[in-house]
């Protein structure tokens, strides 16, 4: 028997497999499909002080091996989220959530967390200071170590439960980002968000998305992400939570080795509604097949000589 | 909803940009018309979602339009198996017709009204189908709607064949209980301002998951946000702030 658990943040996992916000609801959806109990976690639906609408579509676009989204972080508001998503995601999640906050500014990040405060399922607070979707706001957070910093240490002082930062890839030094987001009292970083990209139709001449610019997923990625892994995990202390077009159990277990401590999984559920279902089922043997009988021994197992 | 392996048993050309394909599979999960299914295709990334144009219980009938690089890879695909998600979104409401429902299809929009017809005629209803071309070369299941029993008014945008004009243009002197709809948004916007009566109408988005996780095709209504794929595709009239 191979051992799936993890500890992220003083938070045991029974394996280190955890979807993706926005990729996943706020979980109920995936619930027709598999039993999801059988997550490590799951971050909901990035979730916002107001209710937001997002984005006008498309909001989609095809792209090799992957996919751009510009949702713009929709979803129906804290408020909303505590009374209407929780109690029918704990219908079918018995386990701490990962809770996934965004904000426009300090101040909401503030009040968003402190209202979440009184969910108990809440495990953790994913702090999203890197989205590419909305203006004034979202990514701006991630680009900059002060502002980074600044919401860092604002919702340091509204909970007590650990907080992980997710960064975003749009940056020129992604480790010095995590630094100070790990001086700020950071208790773990994850990442990274999507990059921006965009498409363009050839016959109409127009950007496919109406936004213009979207945010790329999917396998596309993962090199990149692993890449940024690798650095992040030496830079900082606390735990990386790693992800980036992760879509096979094999793809976990090279995250890990490049220093994740747990991994989301994004696009890949948009495709095929098992996948999580799928890499958890396959990660015992590919574990066995390199001679691991932990997992936790893999965990940066690419910076050791 | 259900993920299965179907394999394809016919995918033939229509029209230049119109194909027919049959799947052999399991098909239970399609229980409404107006449903669709999300197909994987070899070499793409995202499914591509097409609505479900007939089934029984072994076989699944496509009707789709190469409007892509996916719909067309699709296109040359003669044999072989794919991977589907069935029994997708919120058909059209069978109850609420009426004695004398009205169907409305444009172009690739007419596919899912296929199934709608025959599960209103096996009702007893009388069912009156108008349906909309650009021109005579790109009309099709003409004869199809015909031998299910349907009266059917043709319109071409050319006046090459059937009224000259828009489905609009053949709606004026029809009588009818309620109507179902499907085709281009211009067309459902038209149809809603001239309709004389409530109805259905099937909207079509760009899709992530095809699935409700993804939040890539809500749209605002009346009644607030919603999603084309989840509380969708088929949205009462009422739903709509046309």
């Amino acid at each position: 028997m191979v051992d799936l658990h993890v500890d992220l943040c003083g938070i045991e996992l029974s394996n280190p497999v955890i979807p993706a916000s926005g990729t996943f609801g706020y979980g109920y959806e995936f619930a027709q499909w598999y039993d999801i109990d059988i997550l490590g976690s799951l971050s909901f639906k990035g979730t916002t002080r107001e209710p937001r609408y997002g984005n006008p579509t498309p909001r989609i676009a095809e792209c090799p091996s992957g996919m751009l989204n510009a949702v713009g972080l929709q979803n129906p508001g804290v408020e909303k989220v505590l009374s209407e998503e929780m109690p029918k995601l704990k219908e079918h999640f018995h386990k701490p959530v990962m809770a996934n906050v965004s904000g426009f500014s300090v101040e909401e990040y503030v009040t968003t967390v402190s209202k979440l405060e009184r969910e108990d399922q809440i495990g953790w607070y994913e702090i999203n200071i890197s989205c590419p979707n909305v203006h004034g706001g979202g990514m701006s957070f991630g680009t900059d170590p002060c502002q980074a910093a600044a919401v860092t240490e604002a919702v340091r002082k509204a909970t007590k439960k650990p907080i992980l930062i997710k960064l975003s890839p749009n940056v020129t030094d992604i480790a010095e980002i995590a630094r100070a987001c790990e001086a700020s009292g950071a208790d773990g970083i994850s990442l990274i968000n999507t990059l921006m990209g965009m498409r363009i139709d050839i016959h109409t001449g127009r950007p496919i998305l109406k936004n213009v610019t979207g945010g790329l997923s999917g396998p596309a990625v993962f090199p990149v992400a692993l890449r940024m892994v690798y650095q992040v995990s030496q830079a900082v202390k606390v735990p990386v939570v790693g992800m980036g077009g992760i879509t096979t159990a094999e793809d976990v277990v090279e995250m890990m080795l490049a220093g994740a401590t747990a991994v989301e999984v994004g696009a890949a559920n948009l495709i095929d509604p098992f996948a999580c279902k799928k890499i958890i089922e396959d990660l015992p043997g590919v574990l066995e097949g390199i001679g691991v009988k932990d997992i936790k021994e893999v965990i940066g197992g690419s910076h050791r000589g | 909803m259900k993920q299965g392996t179907f394999e394809i048993t016919q995918n033939r050309h229509l029209t230049d940009a119109i194909l027919e394909m049959r799947l052999k599979g399991d098909t239970s999960a399609v229980t409404v018309p107006g449903q669709f299914v999300e197909l994987a295709l070899p070499g793409f990334f995202l499914r591509r979602p097409i609505s479900v144009c007939d089934r029984n219980e072994a076989e699944l009938v496509l009707v789709y339009k190469t409007v892509g690089k996916g719909t067309e890879a699709l296109s040359k695909m003669r044999t072989g198996d794919l991977d589907l998600l069935t029994g997708l979104g919120n058909g059209y409401d069978v109850s609420a017709s009426g004695k004398e429902p009205l169907l409305i299809g444009g172009g690739v929009g007419i596919p899912p009204l296929y199934l709608l017809a025959k599960e209103l005629l096996q009702e007893g209803k009388r069912v009156q189908v108008i349906l909309g071309f650009n021109k005579e070369e790109e009309i099709f299941y003409e004869k199809e709607f015909k031998d299910l029993g349907c009266e059917v008014h043709l319109t071409t945008v050319d006046g090459s064949k059937g009224v000259k004009g828009f489905v609009t243009d053949a709606m004026t002197d029809l009588e009818y209980t309620y109507f179902y709809s499907c085709g281009p948004l211009p067309m459902l916007r038209a149809v809603f301002k001239q309709s004389k009566t409530s109805g259905q109408f099937s909207l079509e988005e760009r899709m992530g998951c095809g699935f409700g996780a993804c939040m890539g095709c809500s749209i605002q209504t009346a009644e607030g946000t919603k999603r084309v794929c989840r509380e969708g595709p088929v949205f009462r009239k009422e739903e709509l702030p046309w």
